[in-house]
């Protein structure tokens, strides 16, 4: 049983290593190059860990089997005295050596990231506010341009551009598979530079404690292929289609008659609300409240009925709404393909 | 004195500071409390009945600081900036002075927000939810130094423009609620 355990553990302590939010599973070149300096900063401490041990072990050995050697007359060298010297320059160069790879990797690898190829870059601004992810993709053509909430589409192996800004407090973007930290400060404009060299879905956090909700401001990352990425945003940029069905007509009614429109946007309805996430294709987002639920009509009443059970401090308001105007009003929220 | 003695007295000191480390319970549900509706029968300027000066709801956001705060946050959220600017006014009617056209109470207030007042102020009862009416009132109550000063916020979100809301010293009341004419 214990064998088994002990086979066990290494084989966990391994699985945590991959996923959808871990740093030693790089999906992009920067990524790619932090994790290389991460695995040689492991293998020198390692190395150098184990040589120290080793040597104070050796050193208690000795000591034991020697203390009954003949006594050192004042004035007298010890015997040990060379040794120790030969052994102590070792060791200072061992360090050096050891401080001066990693000295030139650091540098190497800062000089990649700030080199990287930008050529054909997508710019995408990220605004953190308490507690979720403002997402807007720049276009040339103005039209072009949209705005999404709590997710990041990335098209793969084509260079991002992120801009990253806070409106409230300081907030930092986290997304281990694709880079390292980088802080969002207001009043201040912070630059990430990421090419995704992976399809997959990752999963951002905030990386700077920010309020009660901290733990609750993620970021669904898709990485695409090309062709994907453009399908979406063109859906993106069209305004979902207009409810059908009587209860999602009248769903629409309650959320531009209630005080939803004070805050959300709706692109193609007179809800224009810019303080809250942009709910233009909210339906089709992996999550609700920024990684608070997996999305569904369920989750979604839950959050309707009180955001502050779900999600406590949040900015998100209870709407005093019937339990039949509720569920009219997922049931609209639910076309918000 | 003995050092055990003064150790004791030490000690005494430290728990004693510990106690002011609470300093209000957030209340985060998102019910606001329900109000009393009968009118104070009092005749308003520009018509209508005034809203009663007192109502029980008003006491759990009047003087909490988290709730000000909060109603500053919306303050800004909501646009009251764009007529009422930081408080001094601007389209509409100065926030931060002594006149009171409507009554200078949490409850007067919030029903000035609610039900919107002559000359344009809309009336944001469906718009803003009534936990936030709540919240706004208490800050527009700070702005011109009518809330606690242990609870009324000491800096603002934005650049600042007014002093801040917590050295602000309240005048005597200047309120026209008897029905006449519109002072200005």
């Amino acid at each position: 049983m214990i064998r088994r355990i002990t086979r066990l553990a290494p084989c966990l302590a391994l699985a945590g290593c991959a996923g959808v939010q871990s740093a030693l599973d790089p999906a992009s070149d920067q990524a790619s190059s932090v994790f290389g300096i991460w695995s040689l900063m492991l293998w020198i401490c390692g190395v150098m860990y184990a040589l120290v041990l080793a040597f104070l072990a050796a050193a208690i050995w000795k000591a034991r089997h020697r203390l009954s050697g003949p006594p050192i007359a004042e004035g007298q060298k010890s015997p040990a005295d060379r040794p120790l010297t030969r052994v102590l320059t070792g060791w200072v160069g061992l360090t050096v050596v050891g401080l001066l790879v990693l000295t030139f990797g650091s540098f190497l690898v800062d000089r990649q990231l700030a080199l990287a190829d930008q050529k054909n870059a997508q710019t995408i601004k990220i605004t953190a506010n308490q507690w979720w992810w403002k997402v807007e993709y720049d276009d040339p053509v103005p039209g072009r341009r949209f705005v999404t909430a709590n997710e990041l589409h990335l098209p793969v192996d084509r260079p991002a551009r992120i801009e990253l800004e806070a409106g409230d407090v300081i907030h930092s973007f986290w997304v281990p598979n694709l880079g390292g930290k980088q802080d969002l400060i207001p009043g201040r404009t912070n630059r990430l530079l990421v090419t995704p060299r992976r399809v997959g879905l990752f999963r951002g956090q905030c990386a700077e404690f920010c309020g009660l909700q901290h733990a609750w401001m993620a970021l669904d990352v898709t990485v695409e292929p090309q062709t994907a990425f453009a399908a979406w945003a063109e859906a993106q940029r069209r305004a979902p289609a207009p409810p059908s069905t009587p209860e999602a007509l009248r769903g629409r009614d309650v959320f531009i008659g209630a005080a939803c429109n004070s805050c959300h946007q709706v692109t193609g309805q007179p809800a224009q609300g810019q303080t809250g996430p942009d709910l233009t294709h909210m339906a089709s987002r992996p999550s609700l409240a920024a990684g608070a639920r997996p999305y569904s009509r369920q989750a979604l009443d839950e959050w309707l009925r009180d955001p502050q059970a779900l999600k406590p401090g949040n900015h998100m308001p209870l709407v005093a709404t019937r339990a039949d105007e509720r569920a009219a009003l997922v049931a609209y929220l639910d076309t918000l393909k | 004195m003995g050092i055990m003695a003064s150790r004791v007295l030490g000690l005494c000191a430290a728990l004693l500071c510990l106690t002011a480390c609470q300093r209000e319970t957030r209340a985060l549900t998102g019910e606001a409390p329900r109000r009393s509706e009968t009118p104070s029968g009092q005749q308003m300027a520009g018509g209508g009945l005034a809203p009663p000066p007192v109502d029980p709801a008003g006491a759990a956001f009047e003087g909490v600081a988290f709730e000000i705060s909060e109603g500053q946050r919306y303050y800004d959220w909501y646009n009251c900036y764009g007529c009422h600017a930081a408080g001094g006014g601007d389209i509409g009617p100065a926030l931060m002075d002594d006149e009171w056209r409507y009554g200078s109470s949490i409850a007067q207030i919030r029903a000035s927000i609610a039900d919107g007042r002559p000359n344009g102020m809309p009336a944001f009862r469906d718009k803003i939810p009534d936990r936030q009416l709540w919240q706004i009132a208490a800050y527009v109550r700070s702005m011109s130094g009518r809330a606690d000063k242990l609870a009324a916020s000491s800096r603002t979100d934005d650049m600042r423009t007014t002093p801040p809301t917590n050295q602000a010293r309240p005048g005597p009341e200047q309120s026209d609620t008897s029905g006449g004419e519109v002072r200005r």
